[in-house]
């Protein structure tokens, strides 16, 4: 492996006008490396992924590519390639005519472009379509021929822009697997764009998580939805219980805390500044909580109460509680365990619930810039 | 009863369409049609025969005419396409809400006026006491006055003047139908400005320039007022020549034949036109 970075973004920025979508960026993508950054629409993703394929100019920064400065490089010159939000096939040529625009663009002869269309076609599984419209192909295949396009040009970097936004539930989650199996086989650094936190999750080696034109977080899945640095990140990775808070005691590592309805909290701290009496946000994920229909069971845990079953959503291994606190009268989301002790529970009952202090992230905030 | 009903419908809708091209294009043209085969042979006296169409094709005059009047139609239409492509590209392309709209309306308004008032704005451009003429005068550049109307580059430019609408909206429509993306997938994938206009935006706005140049080309070869105006007696357009035939000569066999000359002409033309850029009729027409 080399040492240089296939992709590196210093201090990148971009505004228009007076507003700024991408604010002073930097990181660096090793080589073979799959990419996502991940991000609430609006949040400057495309706009960074623009200026990485050369269709907007950086106000700030640099940007290099294996080592080389490519601001001065144009679009066609560039040694990136895009997969396209709606994949942009021409639609005024075939499969094989639109694989090997690239090669034929670089003057390569005609039978080598054949050649090579049919070794990239056979490569991502749709052997001998060259001659077929593209308009006979399904979404996932179009999907294919889209990477085909790309690869056949063995470019340093594919960027992929929210590509699987157009396609059905079932598909989409066929084309992750798949998508993550052509970029192991292609050994091609992917940088993927999304505001599908799944996608990127189940998808990719490293993730940045965007906000606001900045970076909230850079790291694997794990640490993301494990230990999500800000606010925001917590908020925005899988679900979360949110609460606000002021911290009234500090024991150790364990914050104490109480909401304005009078719920005591207790959690650890997760960020800077995190003194008794700042206004805090609290976080904890609905599968942290336990659920049980004995106090006794759940009064060791840090956070524990009562809750009246306000709805429940089924949704097979992924089903929910709403449950209503009765102290504060807020609800809160529940994972509901799949054991079958909780079966027949129903509408209108009364659980007990807790979880641990260590499950609980606490962020400085409360209405600041990380609201959510 | 549901059927019947549908039925009574769709002929109440298409009752006027079907009117007004029986009434005005089918049975004038069969009339039209019997008249060029009628050969006087005295006073009140005729016989059925070809000698109308055996006329035109003795008589050098006005088959060259017929040759002329095409070359200059295919011409027009050529340059109006040339100019009104990267019109309609801006338009369609670079220019969002407000000027679009503004662009396209002023593509629009000399078609406020009567073609006759816009085709005298450039007889008084031209002539040889004409605006330009006394701009170069004043200039210096030339001595005496100069004569720019009479020739066949007045006629030229008032053709392509008065038919740039008709190339320039459809080639906006399709043209705005073109997806950004596949342009910027296009430079994505190296290619330059060239290869995309030629691989791209023109295998994609074909429909557009086909039937704009139909459009256009009809428009030309049928022209009476530019051609005769800015080209003056030596126009020799072909409209010109079934005019004389129809009123100064009150020939209505031979004009009548020249009328159907000319349909066939351009029918072959467009049908020509169609075959060589590989689209047909039926899909230029959805497209558009």
């Amino acid at each position: 492996m080399s040492q240089v970075p296939d992709l590196e973004c210093r201090a990148i920025s971009k505004s228009f006008d007076e507003f700024k979508a991408v604010k002073d960026v930097s990181f660096s993508v090793p080589q073979g490396t799959f990419f996502s950054i991940l991000g609430p629409s609006g949040c400057g993703k495309t706009t960074l992924l623009r200026m990485i394929a050369g269709f907007q100019k950086p106000t700030g920064g640099d940007l290099l590519i294996k080592g080389r400065s490519v601001l001065e490089v144009p679009p066609n010159k560039r040694p990136v390639s895009m997969v396209f939000q709606h994949l942009a096939l021409f639609p005024m040529m075939n499969i094989g005519a639109n694989v090997g625009f690239g090669l034929r663009q670089r003057g390569v002869n005609r039978a080598d472009t054949k050649r090579q269309v049919e070794r990239v076609l056979e490569r991502v599984g749709l052997a001998g379509v060259a001659d077929r419209p593209v308009n006979s192909l399904s979404g996932g295949q179009k999907q294919r021929v889209a990477i085909a396009r790309c690869m056949v040009l063995e470019p340093d970097v594919l960027l992929l822009d929210e590509p699987l936004g157009a396609l059905d539930l079932k598909l989409r989650e066929h084309m992750k697997v798949e998508l993550k199996q052509l970029q192991s086989e292609f050994n091609t650094t992917f940088v993927y764009i999304t505001h599908d936190q799944s996608e990127a999750l189940v998808m990719s080696d490293q993730i940045a998580v965007m906000n606001h034109g900045v970076f909230e977080q850079v790291g694997i899945a794990k640490e993301l939805y494990y230990e999500p640095e800000t606010a925001f990140v917590a908020g925005f990775v899988g679900e979360a219980n949110r609460f606000s808070a002021r911290i009234d005691s500090i024991d150790g590592g364990i914050l104490g805390m109480v909401t304005p309805e009078g719920r005591t909290l207790r959690g650890i701290g997760a960020g800077q500044g995190l003194a008794t009496g700042t206004t805090v946000d609290v976080f904890v994920r609905p599968e942290a909580v336990r659920l049980s229909r004995r106090h006794a069971d759940l009064s060791a845990m840090g956070n524990s109460g009562q809750g009246q079953v306000r709805n429940i959503l089924f949704n097979g291994a992924n089903s929910q509680l709403i449950l209503r606190d009765q102290t504060t009268g807020a609800d809160m989301n529940v994972a509901l365990p799949q054991t079958g002790e909780f079966r027949d529970l129903a509408q209108g009952d009364t659980v007990h619930f807790g979880w641990e202090p260590q499950q609980t992230r606490v962020y400085p905030g409360a209405g600041g810039r990380h609201g959510n | 009863m549901g059927t019947d009903r549908t039925r009574l419908g769709f002929w109440l809708l298409i009752a006027p369409l079907a009117v007004w091209l029986l009434a005005l294009i089918v049975l004038p043209h069969v009339g039209m049609f019997l008249v060029s085969l009628r050969e006087r042979v005295g006073v009140r006296e005729y016989e059925t025969s070809l000698a109308n169409y055996a006329v035109f094709f003795n008589e050098p005059l006005y088959w060259n005419t017929f040759a002329r009047t095409a070359y200059m139609s295919i011409s027009a239409t050529a340059l109006t396409l040339l100019i009104g492509f990267p019109i309609a590209y801006y338009i369609a392309k670079l220019t969002r809400g407000r000027t679009k709209t503004t662009l396209f309306l002023m593509c629009l308004i000399p078609f406020w006026v009567s073609e006759l008032v816009r085709t005298f704005g450039w007889m008084i451009l031209l002539r040889e006491t004409g605006i330009f003429s006394g701009l170069l005068q004043y200039l210096g550049l030339v001595g005496g006055p100069v004569e720019m109307l009479y020739n066949d580059a007045a006629i030229m430019t008032g053709l392509v003047y008065t038919s740039m609408l008709f190339m320039v909206v459809p080639l906006v429509t399709t043209l705005d139908s073109l997806d950004d993306s596949l342009i910027e997938a296009g430079y994505d994938l190296g290619a330059s400005g060239f290869a995309i206009l030629r691989e791209i935006v023109i295998p994609h706005a074909m429909p557009g320039i086909v039937s704009g140049c139909i459009v256009v080309f009809m428009l030309s070869l049928g022209n009476y007022l530019t051609p005769i105006l800015l080209g003056g007696k030596d126009s020799l357009w072909f409209t010109g020549l079934i005019y004389d035939q129809f009123i100064t000569r009150f020939n209505w066999e031979l004009g009548s034949a020249f009328g159907f000359l000319l349909l066939g002409l351009s029918s072959l033309i467009v049908f020509l036109g169609l075959k060589l850029s590989g689209q047909s009729l039926g899909k230029t027409m959805a497209q558009t």
